[in-house]
């Protein structure tokens, strides 16, 4: 049998934290319900993602910006975050450990046949899927996922792996310091009940320095971290100088070794749309 | 589990969404295979906001993949070419209108068929002498009259120039709505259901009301309208002037039975607005050409309703007036004479207003007459529904721009919260006007007359009250 960087038996997917999600399966597409502040995190970290794979593409159509773009979304939950990707044009593997919340989102997309077509969800762990992708997608997101997983460090060589070179890579997670104790468990689960209790564990939370060193001896660039505070009275999040609780992150797949020719990371967007309409304004 | 279900489907939700009711029927459980065609948006409503609208949209490059319908209950309408003779159904649409109707190519159209830029408002008493003029300090136009079926041309030609991203169902009138429930948790459609006389059934991502102030849209969503029937009808005609003149003004006086306008078509003619009581309107529509021509005249020339008292206390605060402002108040001009009226042009309609409580539901919106009614008097009605369409055009944008679904609460919030701010205001004050207006007691006449002088007196009141009309 061929060594895989990544073998089955020793996964980044850690049992207990998969149990926490599964009594919630059936809430996430409740925007007033437990997930609703992950609801409301798409209106900064969807432009986060269009405006950096916008800046490093030089030409796009407004009416599908991220046409021609594979996104993997890694921990995709029940899809709150696949299905704007997919609505701005791209095409998004979800992949989850967690049967039920596939359920979820497959039933969620089926009512729009374009999103249906556009979105292809997945039960499976990081790990199932390097081996027939390698080098697949332009585009990872995780996104309130390394909080979770059991081995870090292999997470990001998986990602690295189904990665296409020049490819970006897209994090938010949770720091591990004093406040993000106070406000972001004892507050947010035990007090206000902004995330569901027990959902997050301090130990498990990962400090910008420590992904980012990880990211770098793996080979990725990291671009941008850029700090996120959530406002619970308004239900909004912003994006904030101070990184001391939330926080996103922006990492390159270097160009393949080997290559000079300095080609675009994405192919042309707009390009391979295969229903167009209309003409580009 | 499925009759459970069921229930949980048919009942009402109370959702903590500011007490937000969830009212309306909702859907039965409906196979997801419904061979319905899905839009992302229907406009319901076409006529110059339902329109203008959906032209909107389609012109937008946001969203050129999108599809978007609009359904019209009445037959499609040729406009090639324009009579000679003036419509007397007319529109005063300010520069902010005018804006947004060039962003699609639609301004220009109405320009090469016909429309008349006015300067200059002039408005004043019928019970004192109290006036106030409103110009621009540039001279610039302050809004221009435009004949309702010039405005349908325009539209209608440039949403036939985008026939591939919107389509247009004539003849079709839209006989009930279905509302989804705000979160999806079983097998029914999340889409608003719309089905049509002729049987035809649509789906939709994002139903947008424009059908009038007796919108049905808005009484399918169970949504309270605030509505008041006023006791005045208004009454329109084509009127030919004496003489040629550079028809460039803008006339209302108020009557005690209420405000009559004359509004500048060309250099010979103008189009009458005149609010009055039902009975009076009856009136003026069955006597000859001729007495009507003479009831308008005598309407702008008459000082029968004038008091010696109010004369005088008119006149003290004026001098008082000019002592704070030595240049004084503006000259006043005299309304143009009219010599007579187009045959068959008189018409009348009854006035009332009448304001949404809430503009927007999940997967709905409300615009123009829809949403707000509004008394002639300040020649702001279609203007408020353009300026709807500017502000949740711009939303719409922005939530596409971020892969949101078009029919969520949280963008459609922002849009009712910016318009209900201006458009409350705004039809309150022209209430306000409206009562103020309507009486001969003398202490509200020296009110309204020391108030109109005052504020005639006050260039940068003026100037605030211009800017938020003409938006």
């Amino acid at each position: 049998t061929a060594r895989r960087l990544c073998s089955t038996s020793h996964s980044s997917v850690d049992p207990a934290e998969v149990k926490k999600f599964q009594l919630l399966a059936h809430k996430w597409w409740d925007e007033e319900g437990e997930y609703s502040a992950l609801h409301s995190m798409n209106d900064i970290r969807v432009p986060f993602i269009r405006d950096t794979l916008l800046s490093m593409s030089s030409n796009y159509q407004l009416g599908s910006p991220l046409a021609g773009v594979k996104v993997l979304d890694v921990g995709c939950g029940g899809g709150l975050l696949s299905e704007p990707l997919g609505r701005l044009g791209a095409s998004v593997t979800g992949i989850d450990p967690l049967e039920d919340n596939i359920r979820t989102a497959d039933q969620h997309k089926s009512f729009d046949p374009v999103l249906a077509k556009r979105i292809q969800y997945k039960s499976s762990s990081l790990e199932e899927i390097v081996e027939e992708s390698m080098e697949t997608f332009d585009v990872i997101v995780a996104s309130e996922v390394v909080e979770h997983v059991a081995d870090l460090e292999m997470f990001i060589k998986c990602c690295s792996q189904v990665l296409k070179p020049e490819g970006s890579l897209f994090i938010t997670t949770i720091n591990k310091t004093q406040l993000s104790y106070v406000l972001g468990i004892v507050v947010a689960e035990k007090l206000l009940g902004i995330v569901p209790d027990g959902t997050h564990e301090w130990e498990r939370f990962v400090p910008p320095e420590e992904l980012e060193s990880l990211l770098e001896s793996n080979g990725f660039s990291v671009k941008a971290v850029q700090g996120m505070l959530y406002n619970p009275l308004w239900g909004s999040w912003s994006w904030v100088g101070s990184r001391s609780i939330n926080y996103a992150v922006h990492a390159v797949k270097p160009r393949a070794q080997g290559q000079h020719s300095p080609a675009a990371a994405l192919p042309e967007l707009g390009a391979e749309q295969p229903s167009a309409t209309g003409t580009a304004v | 589990t499925s009759a459970l279900m069921a229930v949980a489907c048919g009942r009402r939700l109370l959702v903590p969404f500011g007490g937000r009711l969830w009212a309306g029927r909702r859907g039965p459980l409906r196979s997801v295979a419904s061979a319905a065609p899905l839009y992302d948006v229907v406009v319901s409503g076409g006529g110059m906001v339902g329109s203008a609208m959906a032209a909107v949209l389609g012109h937008d490059s946001h969203f050129q993949d999108k599809k978007i319908a609009l359904l019209e209950a009445g037959p499609r309408k040729e406009y090639d070419c324009m009579p000679d003779s003036y419509s007397n159904r007319v529109s005063s649409i300010s520069p902010g209108s005018a804006t947004l109707l060039s962003s699609f190519g639609a301004w220009d159209h109405v320009c090469s068929l016909r429309m008349k830029p006015f300067r200059r408002m002039q408005v004043w008493d019928a019970c004192s002498e109290a006036m106030i003029v409103f110009e621009k300090d540039d001279l610039d136009d302050m809004g221009y009259i435009v004949e309702n079926d010039v405005i349908m041309s325009a539209l209608t030609k440039q949403l036939d120039a985008v026939a591939d991203r919107v389509e247009v169902f004539y003849g079709s009138r839209a006989v009930g709505y279905t509302w989804p429930l705000p979160s999806p948790s079983c097998d029914a459609s999340p889409w608003v259901q719309i089905e049509l006389a002729d049987g035809r059934r649509l789906q939709t991502k994002l139903l947008i009301g424009a059908d009038g102030h007796n919108s049905v849209v808005r009484k399918e969503a169970e949504i309270k309208n605030i509505e008041h029937q006023y006791d005045q009808s208004a009454v329109v005609a084509t009127l030919h002037l004496s003489e040629a003149t550079d028809n460039n003004v803008a006339w209302q006086r108020f009557l005690p039975t209420g405000p009559i306008a004359l509004l500048p078509l060309s250099d010979t003619a103008s189009s009458l607005v005149w609010s009055t009581s039902h009975e009076h309107a009856s009136e003026l529509l069955a006597i000859d050409e001729e007495s009507f021509v003479d009831s308008i005249n005598s309407a702008f020339w008459s000082n029968v309703n004038h008091s010696d008292f109010i004369d005088t206390a008119g006149a003290m605060f004026r001098s008082a007036l000019s002592l704070l402002k030595p240049s004084g108040t503006a000259v006043r001009q005299l309304p143009p004479s009219i010599a007579e009226v187009e045959p068959e042009s008189r018409a009348m309609f009854p006035l009332g207003m009448g304001h949404a409580t809430e503009y927007v539901q999940h997967r709905l919106a409300l615009i123009g007459d829809a949403a707000h009614r509004v008394h002639p008097l300040a020649g702001q009605g279609v203007n408020l529904g353009f300026g709807d369409i500017a502000c949740l055009a711009h939303h719409l944008r922005a939530a596409s721009f971020n892969g949101s679904d078009l029919g969520s609460l949280k963008h459609l919030l922002k849009f009712e919260t910016e318009r209900q701010r201006h458009n409350v205001s705004l039809i309150a004050a022209t209430d306000m006007l409206k009562r103020l207006y309507s009486t001969k007691l003398t202490p509200l006449v020296l009110l309204r007359t020391w108030g109109l002088q005052a504020t005639n007196a006050l260039p940068p009141v003026k100037e605030q009250i211009m800017a938020f009309a003409s938006k």
